[in-house]
Protein backbone atom coordinates (compact mmCIF):
# COMPACT_ATOMS: atom_id res chain seq x y z
CA UNK A 1 0.00 0.00 0.00
CA UNK A 2 2.82 2.00 0.69
CA UNK A 3 4.67 1.49 -1.88
CA UNK A 4 1.89 1.98 -4.41
CA UNK A 5 1.56 5.67 -2.23
CA UNK A 6 5.03 6.13 -2.75
CA UNK A 7 5.32 5.51 -6.57
CA UNK A 8 2.42 7.70 -7.36
CA UNK A 9 3.28 10.47 -5.89
CA UNK A 10 6.68 9.68 -7.43
CA UNK A 11 4.74 10.05 -10.69
CA UNK A 12 2.99 12.90 -9.76
CA UNK A 13 6.16 14.66 -8.89
CA UNK A 14 7.70 13.66 -12.39
CA UNK A 15 4.53 15.46 -14.23
CA UNK A 16 4.50 18.76 -12.17
CA UNK A 17 8.29 18.90 -13.10
CA UNK A 18 7.58 18.39 -16.57
CA UNK A 19 4.69 21.02 -16.59
CA UNK A 20 7.33 23.12 -15.96
CA UNK A 21 8.50 23.24 -19.09
CA UNK A 22 4.81 23.87 -20.98
CA UNK A 23 5.35 27.41 -21.30
CA UNK A 24 8.91 27.25 -23.03
CA UNK A 25 7.58 24.16 -25.07
CA UNK A 26 4.16 26.34 -26.16
CA UNK A 27 6.46 29.52 -27.23
CA UNK A 28 8.43 27.06 -29.17
CA UNK A 29 5.63 25.47 -30.95
CA UNK A 30 4.30 28.85 -31.97
CA UNK A 31 7.63 30.57 -32.93
CA UNK A 32 9.38 27.53 -34.39
CA UNK A 33 7.08 24.22 -35.24
CA UNK A 34 4.54 26.33 -36.14
CA UNK A 35 5.57 28.76 -38.75
CA UNK A 36 8.55 26.34 -39.83
CA UNK A 37 6.07 23.40 -40.67
CA UNK A 38 3.80 26.04 -42.58
CA UNK A 39 6.53 26.78 -44.70
CA UNK A 40 7.42 23.12 -45.20
CA UNK A 41 3.93 22.57 -46.25
CA UNK A 42 4.12 25.70 -48.76
CA UNK A 43 7.03 24.79 -50.09
CA UNK A 44 5.17 21.84 -51.92
CA UNK A 45 2.76 23.72 -52.87
CA UNK A 46 2.81 24.47 -56.81
CA UNK A 47 1.18 28.17 -58.76
CA UNK A 48 -2.21 26.27 -59.19
CA UNK A 49 -2.56 25.84 -55.43
CA UNK A 50 -1.88 21.90 -55.58
CA UNK A 51 0.61 19.50 -54.24
CA UNK A 52 3.62 20.24 -56.54
CA UNK A 53 7.21 19.48 -56.09
CA UNK A 54 7.75 22.76 -59.09
CA UNK A 55 9.14 24.72 -55.91
CA UNK A 56 11.97 21.95 -55.83
CA UNK A 57 12.65 21.21 -59.29
CA UNK A 58 13.52 24.96 -60.21
CA UNK A 59 16.08 24.64 -57.71
CA UNK A 60 17.93 21.85 -59.90
CA UNK A 61 16.93 23.72 -63.28
CA UNK A 62 17.51 27.13 -62.91
CA UNK A 63 21.20 27.85 -62.52
CA UNK A 64 20.91 31.24 -60.31
CA UNK A 65 19.77 28.74 -57.49
CA UNK A 66 23.49 26.03 -57.94
CA UNK A 67 25.22 29.34 -58.06
CA UNK A 68 23.52 30.85 -54.78
CA UNK A 69 24.52 27.60 -53.23
CA UNK A 70 28.22 27.68 -53.99
CA UNK A 71 28.66 30.90 -52.89
CA UNK A 72 27.07 30.07 -49.78
CA UNK A 73 29.09 26.62 -49.62
CA UNK A 74 32.05 28.71 -50.38
CA UNK A 75 32.33 31.37 -48.38
CA UNK A 76 30.89 29.15 -44.95
CA UNK A 77 34.15 26.82 -45.90
CA UNK A 78 36.30 29.48 -46.25
CA UNK A 79 36.05 31.24 -42.79
CA UNK A 80 35.66 28.06 -41.14
CA UNK A 81 39.51 27.37 -42.94
CA UNK A 82 40.29 30.81 -41.50
CA UNK A 83 38.90 30.33 -37.95
CA UNK A 84 40.94 27.55 -37.33
CA UNK A 85 44.09 29.01 -38.79
CA UNK A 86 43.61 32.11 -36.31
CA UNK A 87 41.51 30.69 -33.34
CA UNK A 88 43.76 27.47 -32.89
CA UNK A 89 46.76 29.24 -31.82
CA UNK A 90 44.66 31.72 -29.72
CA UNK A 91 43.38 28.80 -28.09
CA UNK A 92 46.29 27.13 -27.90
CA UNK A 93 47.92 30.14 -25.91
CA UNK A 94 44.73 31.07 -23.44
CA UNK A 95 45.39 26.86 -22.73
CA UNK A 96 49.00 27.40 -21.86
CA UNK A 97 48.84 30.95 -19.87
CA UNK A 98 48.52 30.74 -16.20
CA UNK A 99 45.37 30.32 -14.70
CA UNK A 100 45.50 33.73 -13.34
CA UNK A 101 45.76 35.52 -16.83
CA UNK A 102 43.49 33.35 -18.73
CA UNK A 103 40.33 35.84 -17.39
CA UNK A 104 42.01 38.59 -18.97
CA UNK A 105 42.99 37.41 -22.09
CA UNK A 106 39.67 35.92 -22.88
CA UNK A 107 37.76 39.30 -22.68
CA UNK A 108 39.27 40.00 -25.75
CA UNK A 109 37.14 36.52 -27.58
CA UNK A 110 33.99 37.84 -24.95
CA UNK A 111 34.08 41.21 -26.25
CA UNK A 112 33.36 40.93 -29.53
CA UNK A 113 31.25 37.67 -28.96
CA UNK A 114 28.82 40.16 -26.96
CA UNK A 115 29.06 42.90 -29.53
CA UNK A 116 25.95 43.35 -31.70
CA UNK A 117 26.83 41.68 -35.25
CA UNK A 118 25.23 44.93 -37.07
CA UNK A 119 27.86 46.85 -34.98
CA UNK A 120 30.98 44.61 -36.07
CA UNK A 121 30.03 44.52 -39.38
CA UNK A 122 29.18 48.44 -39.60
CA UNK A 123 33.02 48.62 -38.21
CA UNK A 124 34.26 46.82 -41.05
CA UNK A 125 32.51 48.68 -43.41
CA UNK A 126 33.93 52.04 -41.88
CA UNK A 127 37.47 50.52 -42.00
CA UNK A 128 37.49 48.99 -45.52
CA UNK A 129 35.51 52.29 -47.27
CA UNK A 130 37.70 53.68 -49.93
CA UNK A 131 38.88 56.31 -47.37
CA UNK A 132 39.03 54.10 -44.64
CA UNK A 133 41.69 53.94 -42.15
CA UNK A 134 43.00 50.51 -43.92
CA UNK A 135 43.32 52.42 -47.16
CA UNK A 136 44.80 55.71 -45.45
CA UNK A 137 47.67 53.46 -43.83
CA UNK A 138 48.48 50.98 -46.74
CA UNK A 139 48.81 54.88 -48.65
CA UNK A 140 50.30 56.36 -46.05
CA UNK A 141 52.97 53.15 -45.81
CA UNK A 142 53.43 53.16 -49.56
CA UNK A 143 51.92 49.36 -49.95
CA UNK A 144 49.44 50.69 -52.47
CA UNK A 145 49.35 53.93 -54.05
CA UNK A 146 45.35 54.53 -54.87
CA UNK A 147 42.35 53.37 -52.79
CA UNK A 148 41.51 49.86 -53.46
CA UNK A 149 37.70 48.91 -53.09
CA UNK A 150 38.14 46.70 -50.16
CA UNK A 151 34.27 46.27 -49.05
CA UNK A 152 31.26 45.36 -51.04
CA UNK A 153 33.06 42.36 -52.31
CA UNK A 154 34.12 38.60 -51.54
CA UNK A 155 37.30 39.91 -49.65
CA UNK A 156 35.00 42.06 -47.48
CA UNK A 157 32.73 39.61 -46.43
CA UNK A 158 34.99 37.51 -45.24
CA UNK A 159 36.69 39.50 -43.27
CA UNK A 160 33.79 40.31 -41.84
CA UNK A 161 32.55 37.12 -40.76
CA UNK A 162 35.65 35.84 -40.19
CA UNK A 163 36.25 38.22 -37.44
CA UNK A 164 32.62 37.79 -36.44
CA UNK A 165 32.84 33.65 -36.25
CA UNK A 166 36.25 33.25 -34.53
CA UNK A 167 34.92 33.05 -30.99
CA UNK A 168 32.72 30.49 -32.05
CA UNK A 169 35.95 28.44 -32.73
CA UNK A 170 38.17 29.96 -30.03
CA UNK A 171 35.39 28.68 -27.32
CA UNK A 172 35.34 25.31 -28.02
CA UNK A 173 38.49 24.73 -29.30
CA UNK A 174 39.75 26.22 -25.77
CA UNK A 175 37.34 24.03 -23.58
CA UNK A 176 38.77 20.91 -26.24
CA UNK A 177 42.20 21.53 -24.84
CA UNK A 178 41.68 22.32 -21.62
CA UNK A 179 40.42 18.70 -20.87
CA UNK A 180 43.71 17.62 -22.52
CA UNK A 181 45.77 15.70 -19.65
CA UNK A 182 48.27 17.68 -19.04
CA UNK A 183 50.41 14.56 -17.85
CA UNK A 184 50.29 13.19 -21.09
CA UNK A 185 52.68 15.93 -22.28
CA UNK A 186 54.94 15.48 -19.31
CA UNK A 187 55.32 11.63 -20.26
CA UNK A 188 56.13 12.57 -23.78
CA UNK A 189 58.95 14.77 -22.71
CA UNK A 190 60.26 12.41 -20.33
CA UNK A 191 60.42 9.54 -23.10
CA UNK A 192 62.33 11.91 -25.09
CA UNK A 193 60.22 13.84 -27.34
CA UNK A 194 61.06 16.95 -28.54
CA UNK A 195 58.68 20.09 -27.35
CA UNK A 196 57.96 20.50 -31.36
CA UNK A 197 57.21 16.65 -31.55
CA UNK A 198 55.32 16.13 -28.09
CA UNK A 199 52.99 19.23 -29.65
CA UNK A 200 52.31 17.28 -32.91
CA UNK A 201 51.95 14.23 -31.99
CA UNK A 202 50.49 14.66 -28.85
CA UNK A 203 48.31 17.78 -28.52
CA UNK A 204 47.54 18.32 -31.73
CA UNK A 205 45.38 14.97 -32.56
CA UNK A 206 44.18 15.32 -28.62
CA UNK A 207 42.80 18.94 -29.66
CA UNK A 208 41.07 17.21 -33.05
CA UNK A 209 37.70 16.54 -31.36
CA UNK A 210 37.89 20.13 -30.42
CA UNK A 211 38.83 21.25 -33.98
CA UNK A 212 36.04 18.78 -35.61
CA UNK A 213 33.36 20.55 -32.86
CA UNK A 214 34.02 24.48 -33.42
CA UNK A 215 34.40 23.71 -37.09
CA UNK A 216 30.93 22.79 -37.45
CA UNK A 217 29.23 24.88 -35.10
CA UNK A 218 30.86 27.95 -37.29
CA UNK A 219 30.24 26.37 -40.53
CA UNK A 220 26.55 25.96 -39.27
CA UNK A 221 26.22 29.53 -38.15
CA UNK A 222 27.71 30.50 -41.55
CA UNK A 223 25.14 29.02 -43.90
CA UNK A 224 22.29 30.86 -42.56
CA UNK A 225 24.43 34.05 -42.46
CA UNK A 226 22.41 37.12 -44.04
CA UNK A 227 23.35 40.57 -42.49
CA UNK A 228 27.24 40.56 -43.26
CA UNK A 229 27.20 39.63 -46.61
CA UNK A 230 24.22 41.58 -47.41
CA UNK A 231 26.31 44.47 -45.55
CA UNK A 232 29.78 44.17 -46.53
CA UNK A 233 28.90 42.14 -49.83
CA UNK A 234 27.78 44.98 -51.91
CA UNK A 235 24.85 42.67 -53.77
CA UNK A 236 27.75 40.56 -55.16
CA UNK A 237 28.11 38.13 -52.62
CA UNK A 238 24.08 36.39 -52.56
CA UNK A 239 24.23 33.70 -49.85
CA UNK A 240 20.76 31.61 -49.76
CA UNK A 241 19.15 33.53 -47.05
CA UNK A 242 19.66 36.88 -48.94
CA UNK A 243 18.25 35.19 -51.84
CA UNK A 244 14.82 34.06 -49.72
CA UNK A 245 14.40 37.32 -48.77
CA UNK A 246 15.27 38.39 -52.38
CA UNK A 247 12.43 35.93 -53.68
CA UNK A 248 10.28 37.54 -51.45
CA UNK A 249 10.82 41.08 -51.91
CA UNK A 250 10.99 40.72 -55.91
CA UNK A 251 8.36 37.95 -57.07
CA UNK A 252 5.90 37.78 -53.71
CA UNK A 253 6.87 33.68 -54.03
CA UNK A 254 6.46 31.99 -51.05
CA UNK A 255 6.52 28.89 -52.85
CA UNK A 256 10.03 29.03 -53.71
CA UNK A 257 11.38 30.91 -51.11
CA UNK A 258 10.04 28.15 -48.65
CA UNK A 259 11.55 25.62 -50.55
CA UNK A 260 14.90 27.56 -50.26
CA UNK A 261 14.41 27.67 -46.65
CA UNK A 262 13.66 24.13 -46.75
CA UNK A 263 16.45 22.91 -48.34
CA UNK A 264 18.82 25.17 -45.90
CA UNK A 265 17.04 23.49 -42.84
CA UNK A 266 17.73 20.06 -44.02
CA UNK A 267 21.63 20.93 -45.04
CA UNK A 268 21.75 22.25 -41.18
CA UNK A 269 20.38 19.67 -39.96
CA UNK A 270 22.88 16.99 -41.73
CA UNK A 271 25.61 18.92 -40.38
CA UNK A 272 24.49 19.40 -37.09
CA UNK A 273 24.31 15.26 -37.00
CA UNK A 274 27.77 15.22 -38.23
CA UNK A 275 28.29 17.28 -35.20
CA UNK A 276 26.73 15.22 -32.60
CA UNK A 277 28.82 12.62 -33.53
CA UNK A 278 32.12 14.46 -32.90
CA UNK A 279 30.78 15.75 -29.95
CA UNK A 280 29.64 12.79 -28.53
CA UNK A 281 33.13 11.27 -29.84
CA UNK A 282 34.55 14.47 -27.53
CA UNK A 283 32.88 13.44 -23.99
CA UNK A 284 33.79 9.58 -24.82
CA UNK A 285 37.52 10.77 -24.86
CA UNK A 286 37.99 12.92 -22.33
CA UNK A 287 35.26 11.64 -19.65
CA UNK A 288 31.90 13.15 -18.65
CA UNK A 289 32.40 17.10 -18.53
CA UNK B 1 66.04 37.98 -19.67
CA UNK B 2 65.53 34.64 -16.94
CA UNK B 3 62.30 34.64 -17.23
CA UNK B 4 62.66 33.48 -21.30
CA UNK B 5 65.08 30.67 -20.18
CA UNK B 6 62.39 29.52 -18.18
CA UNK B 7 60.55 26.53 -18.66
CA UNK B 8 57.00 27.41 -20.03
CA UNK B 9 55.05 24.28 -20.07
CA UNK B 10 55.68 20.13 -19.25
CA UNK B 11 57.83 19.89 -22.37
CA UNK B 12 61.09 21.63 -21.58
CA UNK B 13 60.11 24.43 -24.25
CA UNK B 14 61.06 27.68 -22.63
CA UNK B 15 59.30 31.49 -22.96
CA UNK B 16 62.09 32.32 -25.21
CA UNK B 17 61.28 29.72 -27.71
CA UNK B 18 57.74 30.48 -27.30
CA UNK B 19 57.96 34.10 -28.54
CA UNK B 20 56.61 33.12 -31.49
CA UNK B 21 53.49 32.35 -30.09
CA UNK B 22 52.75 34.74 -27.27
CA UNK B 23 53.34 37.08 -30.81
CA UNK B 24 51.21 35.56 -33.25
CA UNK B 25 48.10 35.64 -30.04
CA UNK B 26 48.56 38.97 -29.62
CA UNK B 27 48.12 40.23 -32.99
CA UNK B 28 45.06 37.95 -33.42
CA UNK B 29 43.39 39.28 -29.97
CA UNK B 30 44.14 42.76 -31.57
CA UNK B 31 42.61 42.03 -34.85
CA UNK B 32 39.52 40.83 -32.49
CA UNK B 33 39.12 43.73 -30.26
CA UNK B 34 40.37 46.14 -32.59
CA UNK B 35 37.60 47.16 -35.17
CA UNK B 36 34.88 46.95 -32.31
CA UNK B 37 36.99 49.85 -30.15
CA UNK B 38 38.18 51.88 -33.23
CA UNK B 39 34.80 52.64 -33.91
CA UNK B 40 34.54 54.85 -30.02
CA UNK B 41 37.17 57.97 -30.95
CA UNK B 42 35.85 57.71 -34.91
CA UNK B 43 32.16 58.48 -33.78
CA UNK B 44 33.75 61.74 -32.17
CA UNK B 45 35.01 62.77 -36.18
CA UNK B 46 33.64 65.80 -37.51
CA UNK B 47 33.97 64.47 -41.03
CA UNK B 48 31.83 62.60 -42.63
CA UNK B 49 34.45 59.73 -43.95
CA UNK B 50 35.04 58.78 -39.69
CA UNK B 51 39.17 59.31 -40.30
CA UNK B 52 41.45 58.26 -37.85
CA UNK B 53 42.75 59.66 -35.85
CA UNK B 54 40.11 62.59 -36.14
CA UNK B 55 41.07 65.61 -37.76
CA UNK B 56 38.50 67.56 -35.57
CA UNK B 57 36.58 66.57 -32.77
CA UNK B 58 33.32 66.50 -32.24
CA UNK B 59 30.05 65.44 -31.60
CA UNK B 60 27.87 66.00 -34.18
CA UNK B 61 27.22 62.65 -35.03
CA UNK B 62 25.19 62.29 -31.42
CA UNK B 63 23.65 65.25 -31.71
CA UNK B 64 22.47 63.94 -35.21
CA UNK B 65 21.21 60.92 -33.09
CA UNK B 66 19.40 62.57 -30.42
CA UNK B 67 17.50 65.13 -33.10
CA UNK B 68 16.31 62.82 -35.47
CA UNK B 69 12.87 61.26 -33.94
CA UNK B 70 13.74 57.96 -35.93
CA UNK B 71 16.33 56.95 -33.79
CA UNK B 72 14.85 58.07 -30.71
CA UNK B 73 11.58 56.16 -31.74
CA UNK B 74 13.41 53.20 -32.99
CA UNK B 75 15.71 52.70 -29.58
CA UNK B 76 12.44 53.24 -27.51
CA UNK B 77 11.15 50.35 -29.72
CA UNK B 78 13.99 48.55 -28.99
CA UNK B 79 14.50 49.12 -25.33
CA UNK B 80 11.03 48.14 -25.08
CA UNK B 81 10.76 44.81 -27.00
CA UNK B 82 14.64 43.82 -24.93
CA UNK B 83 12.85 44.72 -21.92
CA UNK B 84 9.28 42.44 -22.13
CA UNK B 85 11.73 39.53 -23.68
CA UNK B 86 13.70 39.63 -20.46
CA UNK B 87 10.73 39.74 -18.50
CA UNK B 88 9.44 36.86 -20.52
CA UNK B 89 12.67 34.97 -20.91
CA UNK B 90 13.99 34.48 -17.98
CA UNK B 91 10.97 33.13 -15.71
CA UNK B 92 9.93 30.43 -19.25
CA UNK B 93 14.11 29.30 -19.02
CA UNK B 94 14.27 28.89 -15.69
CA UNK B 95 11.75 26.72 -14.75
CA UNK B 96 12.27 24.88 -18.01
CA UNK B 97 15.94 24.61 -17.11
CA UNK B 98 14.97 23.45 -13.18
CA UNK B 99 12.38 20.97 -14.64
CA UNK B 100 14.63 19.18 -17.30
CA UNK B 101 17.36 19.04 -14.59
CA UNK B 102 15.50 17.72 -11.82
CA UNK B 103 13.24 15.34 -13.39
CA UNK B 104 16.43 14.28 -15.33
CA UNK B 105 13.79 12.05 -17.56
CA UNK B 106 14.23 10.51 -20.91
CA UNK B 107 11.50 12.18 -22.05
CA UNK B 108 13.44 15.32 -21.09
CA UNK B 109 16.56 15.09 -23.57
CA UNK B 110 14.42 15.41 -26.03
CA UNK B 111 12.25 18.53 -24.82
CA UNK B 112 16.18 20.00 -23.73
CA UNK B 113 16.66 19.59 -27.71
CA UNK B 114 13.49 21.10 -28.94
CA UNK B 115 14.03 23.97 -27.07
CA UNK B 116 17.65 24.18 -28.20
CA UNK B 117 16.55 24.17 -31.62
CA UNK B 118 15.84 28.18 -32.24
CA UNK B 119 19.88 28.19 -31.53
CA UNK B 120 20.59 26.68 -34.69
CA UNK B 121 17.56 26.95 -37.57
CA UNK B 122 18.29 29.47 -39.69
CA UNK B 123 17.10 32.88 -38.03
CA UNK B 124 15.99 33.62 -41.90
CA UNK B 125 13.37 30.62 -41.10
CA UNK B 126 12.22 31.99 -38.23
CA UNK B 127 11.80 35.40 -39.35
CA UNK B 128 9.88 34.42 -42.95
CA UNK B 129 7.65 31.93 -41.07
CA UNK B 130 6.61 33.86 -37.96
CA UNK B 131 6.25 36.88 -40.70
CA UNK B 132 3.85 34.18 -42.63
CA UNK B 133 2.11 33.09 -39.72
CA UNK B 134 1.83 36.43 -37.98
CA UNK B 135 0.47 37.87 -41.15
CA UNK B 136 -2.16 35.46 -41.07
CA UNK B 137 -3.40 36.66 -37.86
CA UNK B 138 -2.79 40.12 -37.88
CA UNK B 139 0.14 40.82 -35.32
CA UNK B 140 2.77 41.94 -37.78
CA UNK B 141 4.67 45.16 -36.95
CA UNK B 142 3.11 44.64 -33.45
CA UNK B 143 5.57 44.53 -30.41
CA UNK B 144 3.62 41.15 -28.78
CA UNK B 145 4.60 39.18 -31.97
CA UNK B 146 8.11 40.66 -32.04
CA UNK B 147 8.60 39.65 -28.05
CA UNK B 148 7.56 36.45 -28.39
CA UNK B 149 9.66 35.39 -31.21
CA UNK B 150 12.89 37.02 -29.61
CA UNK B 151 11.72 35.09 -26.42
CA UNK B 152 12.09 32.05 -28.02
CA UNK B 153 15.31 33.20 -29.37
CA UNK B 154 16.62 34.08 -25.48
CA UNK B 155 15.30 31.04 -23.58
CA UNK B 156 17.73 28.58 -24.65
CA UNK B 157 20.34 30.61 -23.41
CA UNK B 158 18.78 31.38 -20.31
CA UNK B 159 18.54 27.32 -19.95
CA UNK B 160 22.72 26.84 -20.60
CA UNK B 161 23.09 29.59 -18.12
CA UNK B 162 20.73 27.88 -15.91
CA UNK B 163 21.81 24.83 -16.47
CA UNK B 164 25.40 25.03 -15.25
CA UNK B 165 24.28 26.94 -12.37
CA UNK B 166 21.64 24.00 -11.11
CA UNK B 167 24.98 21.58 -11.80
CA UNK B 168 26.99 23.44 -9.06
CA UNK B 169 24.00 23.42 -6.83
CA UNK B 170 23.63 21.09 -4.22
CA UNK B 171 19.70 19.75 -4.75
CA UNK B 172 20.06 17.85 -1.55
CA UNK B 173 19.64 21.07 0.16
CA UNK B 174 16.11 21.20 -1.31
CA UNK B 175 14.99 17.26 -0.29
CA UNK B 176 16.37 18.52 3.05
CA UNK B 177 14.47 21.69 3.28
CA UNK B 178 11.13 19.25 2.21
CA UNK B 179 11.87 16.33 5.08
CA UNK B 180 11.47 19.47 7.12
CA UNK B 181 8.01 19.47 6.26
CA UNK B 182 8.51 22.91 3.68
CA UNK B 183 6.30 22.26 0.24
CA UNK B 184 8.41 21.84 -2.93
CA UNK B 185 7.54 25.40 -3.82
CA UNK B 186 8.34 26.56 -0.50
CA UNK B 187 11.81 24.83 -0.75
CA UNK B 188 13.12 26.05 -4.14
CA UNK B 189 11.68 29.69 -3.16
CA UNK B 190 13.69 29.83 0.45
CA UNK B 191 16.12 27.22 -0.28
CA UNK B 192 17.16 27.44 -3.83
CA UNK B 193 16.67 30.70 -5.39
CA UNK B 194 18.84 32.51 -3.07
CA UNK B 195 21.51 30.65 -4.08
CA UNK B 196 21.08 30.79 -7.60
CA UNK B 197 19.97 34.43 -7.96
CA UNK B 198 22.62 35.93 -9.51
CA UNK B 199 22.49 33.36 -12.04
CA UNK B 200 18.94 34.18 -12.75
CA UNK B 201 20.07 37.76 -13.10
CA UNK B 202 23.01 37.04 -15.42
CA UNK B 203 20.73 35.17 -17.72
CA UNK B 204 18.27 37.79 -17.55
CA UNK B 205 21.12 40.18 -18.85
CA UNK B 206 22.28 38.27 -22.03
CA UNK B 207 17.85 37.40 -22.45
CA UNK B 208 17.99 41.56 -22.99
CA UNK B 209 20.87 41.75 -24.95
CA UNK B 210 19.76 38.80 -26.99
CA UNK B 211 16.39 40.82 -28.35
CA UNK B 212 18.27 44.14 -28.25
CA UNK B 213 20.60 43.36 -30.39
CA UNK B 214 18.76 40.87 -32.78
CA UNK B 215 18.58 41.71 -36.78
CA UNK B 216 16.95 39.45 -39.22
CA UNK B 217 13.50 38.82 -37.29
CA UNK B 218 13.39 42.49 -36.66
CA UNK B 219 13.07 43.32 -40.44
CA UNK B 220 10.75 41.31 -40.86
CA UNK B 221 8.42 41.73 -37.69
CA UNK B 222 8.83 45.03 -37.17
CA UNK B 223 7.72 48.05 -39.05
CA UNK B 224 6.03 51.90 -39.22
CA UNK B 225 6.32 53.33 -35.84
CA UNK B 226 7.56 49.97 -34.27
CA UNK B 227 10.78 49.49 -36.04
CA UNK B 228 13.57 48.44 -34.06
CA UNK B 229 17.19 49.83 -33.75
CA UNK B 230 18.54 47.13 -35.56
CA UNK B 231 16.21 47.05 -38.17
CA UNK B 232 16.58 51.11 -39.02
CA UNK B 233 20.64 50.78 -38.84
CA UNK B 234 20.19 47.92 -41.23
CA UNK B 235 18.33 49.89 -43.99
CA UNK B 236 20.76 52.80 -43.14
CA UNK B 237 24.11 50.73 -44.07
CA UNK B 238 22.56 49.16 -46.93
CA UNK B 239 22.24 52.93 -48.50
CA UNK B 240 25.30 54.68 -47.77
CA UNK B 241 27.70 54.78 -44.70
CA UNK B 242 25.64 57.16 -42.39
CA UNK B 243 28.67 58.21 -39.49
CA UNK B 244 25.59 58.48 -37.02
CA UNK B 245 25.55 55.09 -36.91
CA UNK B 246 28.98 55.33 -35.61
CA UNK B 247 27.74 57.07 -32.49
CA UNK B 248 24.76 54.88 -32.26
CA UNK B 249 27.15 51.93 -32.26
CA UNK B 250 29.30 53.24 -29.67
CA UNK B 251 26.11 53.47 -27.17
CA UNK B 252 25.50 50.18 -28.32
CA UNK B 253 29.01 48.77 -27.26
CA UNK B 254 29.06 50.83 -23.87
CA UNK B 255 25.51 48.84 -23.48
CA UNK B 256 26.80 45.37 -24.22
CA UNK B 257 30.16 45.87 -22.53
CA UNK B 258 28.35 46.98 -19.34
CA UNK B 259 26.16 44.31 -19.20
CA UNK B 260 28.73 41.63 -20.16
CA UNK B 261 31.15 42.84 -17.11
CA UNK B 262 28.15 43.31 -14.77
CA UNK B 263 27.49 39.28 -15.66
CA UNK B 264 31.22 38.73 -15.23
CA UNK B 265 30.98 40.49 -11.98
CA UNK B 266 27.78 38.64 -10.79
CA UNK B 267 29.15 35.12 -11.71
CA UNK B 268 31.84 35.74 -9.46
CA UNK B 269 29.27 36.09 -6.52
CA UNK B 270 27.55 32.80 -6.65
Amino acid sequence: MNEKLLKSAERKEQLLLTALTIPALISVTLIIVIPVGWLFSLSFLGKSGDFSLENYQKMIVYKSYFRVFKTTFNVSFLTTIFCILLGYPLAYFLSQVPKKLVGIFMITVLLPFWTSLLVRTYAWLVLLQKKGMINNFAIDMGIWETPIKLAHNLNGTLVGMIHIMLPFMVLPLYAAMQRIDRQTMQAASNLGASPIQAFWQIFVPLSLPGVAAGSLIVFILCLGFYVTPAVLGGGKVIMVSMQITAILEDQFNWGAASALGVVLLVTTFIFLLLASRFLKLDSIMFGKH
Amino acid sequence: MNWLSKQASDTQITHGQRMWLYFLAAVIMFLLVFPTLIVIPMSFSDSQYLEFPPEKWSIRWYEEYWETPRWINATITSLQVAFFTMLLATPIGTMAAYGLFVSGSKLGRYVFFLLMTPMIIPVILIAIGTFYVFGKVGVVNSIPGLVLAHTVLAVPIVMIIMTSALRTYDLNQELVARSLGASRIRAFFSITLPQIKFSIIISALFAFLTSFDEVIISIFLSGGGNSTLTKQMFNALRDYIDPTIAAISTLMIILSTTLMLGAQYLGKQD
